[in-house]
């Protein structure tokens, strides 16, 4: 299938420009300390936490109660970790279109027998690919309680999680492949994306049990309640449905902003 | 193979190609001159299907631009003024990547990249990166390019600028050599290579097409058969005036000389060939006719002509 290949091709393309420029080396060291640093700060506090909740315990008289590791240091982990995507996903997506405008390459690949869509899809799955490589490089050091822990903690939460955060950065990063088609210059490119993701972030904000219904509306769009679940091991269909839904709309909009280009040219 | 017919494109108010119609036929080497903003390259940009036509059409290999353009695209190979490279890949690389997107089925790819790579001379730095080659260097990796999928039409925007006369020479040989099997049409400013490597010229200004034809023909056309140059010894005054008495002569210019020696230039009416009485009429009044001379009006003044004479002149039909 021709179109497979294309696409394979400009992944193919792609990945070739991330690890021969210095952008996927950084981006994987920065997660990968990242993740460290919280990861080191998420077990100290469990095992304060837990070392208090012994000790009060013996006040009372017998064991107390064991700290779930999934609850206090998985979840914020990955919590924290969303934060970091919002940061570094504009830079993964920020050169894709803005460079081959900025080199000309654009009209190489607009005169080829592939469509934009393949383009924007083989763009988009470049980047995804790499973040997925960074998330499961963190991962490791998740993998490592499996060893130390007197109880493992359980895996199910730690796979629907990564599913989770998997799929919130790469609502990201087709939506800032669609900000890239936008602008030759990079920096810009970057920018946007990352004030866009911001807003995509806060609208979760207005979500509260308390608050109302339009408020609960605004806040179903944000990013981040759709990890709330899914952190917590439940697979909701519609927080599934939520994120592959953003990133269809984010790469509709960049195949729609690369042909309107070939008019306005 | 291709044809062009009332192509027109338009940027908001400016009109970039307005009407332009020209045919190219199979396993010709078509030349495309204008000045620089006459078009040629927003009409090679709609060829490629890079742009969509406002209105007219364009069809390649027998597949219209605008509505086919899949199809068009895997039938032509475009050379960008330009060459679209990437920097950070090395030839290789960059070709192999080319081939994928070209089409080039996974068997041929290979022999494809190979034979590009042999045909434009790139295989001394086939492993180098295309950001650290000369500009000679990245005009031939961008030839080869266009060449790689072996398609039936070449459009080439200015495919000889930036290299070393060598370089010319080989391109040149190469476009010729491409001829007859391919369709091409390139542009250029250079104006013998038109004469060199094209069978036929498109000049185009403005937007407009004002001539379409052989060079040979062009020439003809514009100035009849254009002016002779006469080397004759003896006084200037008189060769003048029995240069002017020769039925058919318009006007007689002497452009000086030496030592009895005169320069003249004679225009005849256009179509008629004054050469053998004016050499008569030289010899039997008794001087020396030296050398007698057609000055056929060159490429560079047609298309000075024809590019710059003002847009309220009507232009020569084609």
């Amino acid at each position: 299938m021709t179109a497979f290949s294309n696409v394979a091709a400009i992944v193919q393309k792609e990945w070739r420009h991330y690890f021969g420029s210095p952008i996927a080396w950084v981006g994987l060291f920065v997660w990968t300390m990242l993740f460290g640093i919280f990861y080191y700060f998420a077990l100290t506090f469990f095992l304060e936490q837990s070392m208090r909740m012994a000790q009060q315990g013996m006040e009372f008289g017998g064991g107390g109660p064991k700290l779930s590791i999934n609850e206090y240091m998985i979840r914020p982990l990955f919590h924290n970790m969303a934060v970091v995507a919002l940061f570094i996903a504009p830079m993964l997506t920020m050169r894709l279109f803005a460079e081959e405008k900025r080199q000309g390459t654009i009209e190489l690949l607009a005169t080829s027998p592939v469509s934009d869509g393949q383009v924007v899809i083989g763009k988009f799955l470049a980047a995804a690919g790499l973040y997925l490589l960074m998330i499961l490089a963190g991962l490791v050091n998740v993998a490592l309680m499996w060893t130390y822990a007197s109880s493992p903690p359980e895996w199910k939460p730690i796979l629907t999680g990564t599913v989770g955060i998997f799929l919130l950065g790469s609502c990201f990063l087709a939506m800032g492949t669609f900000v890239s088609t936008l602008t030759r210059n990079q920096i810009v490119a970057g920018i946007l994306a990352f004030c866009l993701f911001l807003g995509m972030w806060t609208l979760g904000w207005a979500d509260d049990p308390m608050a109302g219904p339009v408020a609960k509306a605004v806040g179903y769009l944000g990013v981040t309640t759709h990890l709330e679940d899914l952190v917590k091991g439940v697979v909701d269909l519609k927080d599934l449905v939520f994120y592959l839904s953003v990133i269809v709309f984010g790469l509709f909009l960049a195949h729609q902003s690369v042909e309107s280009q070939r008019w306005r040219a | 193979m291709i044809e062009v017919e009332s192509l027109t494109k338009r940027y908001g108010r400016t009109t970039a190609v307005d009407g332009v119609t020209f045919r190219v036929e199979r396993g010709e080497i078509l030349g495309f001159l204008g000045p620089n903003g006459a078009g040629k390259t927003t009409t090679m940009r709609i060829l490629t299907c890079y742009l969509p036509p406002t209105e007219g059409t364009a069809r390649v290999a027998g597949y219209d631009v605008f509505a086919q353009p899949m199809d068009v695209k895997k039938r032509v190979g475009y050379l960008p003024e330009a060459p679209p490279l990437y920097p950070d890949m090395s030839v290789r690389d960059y070709l192999d990547f080319c081939a994928k997107i070209k089409g080039v089925s996974p068997k041929g790819r290979q022999v494809a990249v190979n034979d590009a790579i042999e045909k434009c001379r790139v295989g001394d730095v086939r492993t180098t990166l295309i950001g650290k080659l000369s500009k000679g260097y990245r005009q031939r990796v961008g030839l080869a390019q266009a060449i790689l999928h072996n398609p039936d039409v070449l459009i080439m925007d200015e495919p000889t600028a930036g290299l070393d006369p060598k370089q010319i020479i080989e391109t040149r040989e190469l476009i010729r050599g491409l001829g007859g099997s391919h369709t091409i049409i390139l542009s250029t400013h250079i104006l013998p290579e038109v004469s060199m490597t094209c069978g036929r010229v498109v000049i185009i200004n403005k937007g407009r097409v004002v001539a379409e034809d052989t060079p040979e023909n062009l020439t003809h056309r514009l100035k009849g058969s254009g002016t002779l140059r006469l080397e004759v010894r003896g006084p200037e005054a008189e060769v003048v005036s029995i240069l002017k008495a020769v039925p058919g002569v318009l006007t007689v210019h002497a452009r000086g000389g030496h030592e009895g020696v005169v320069f003249v230039d004679v225009e005849a009416e256009a179509g008629k060939d004054v050469r053998a009485d004016l050499a008569w009429s030289v010899v039997t009044k008794g001087h020396g006719l030296l050398g007698l001379q057609q000055m056929g009006m060159s490429l560079e003044e047609i298309f000075l002509q024809l590019t710059t004479t003002d847009s309220s002149e009507a232009a020569p039909a084609a």
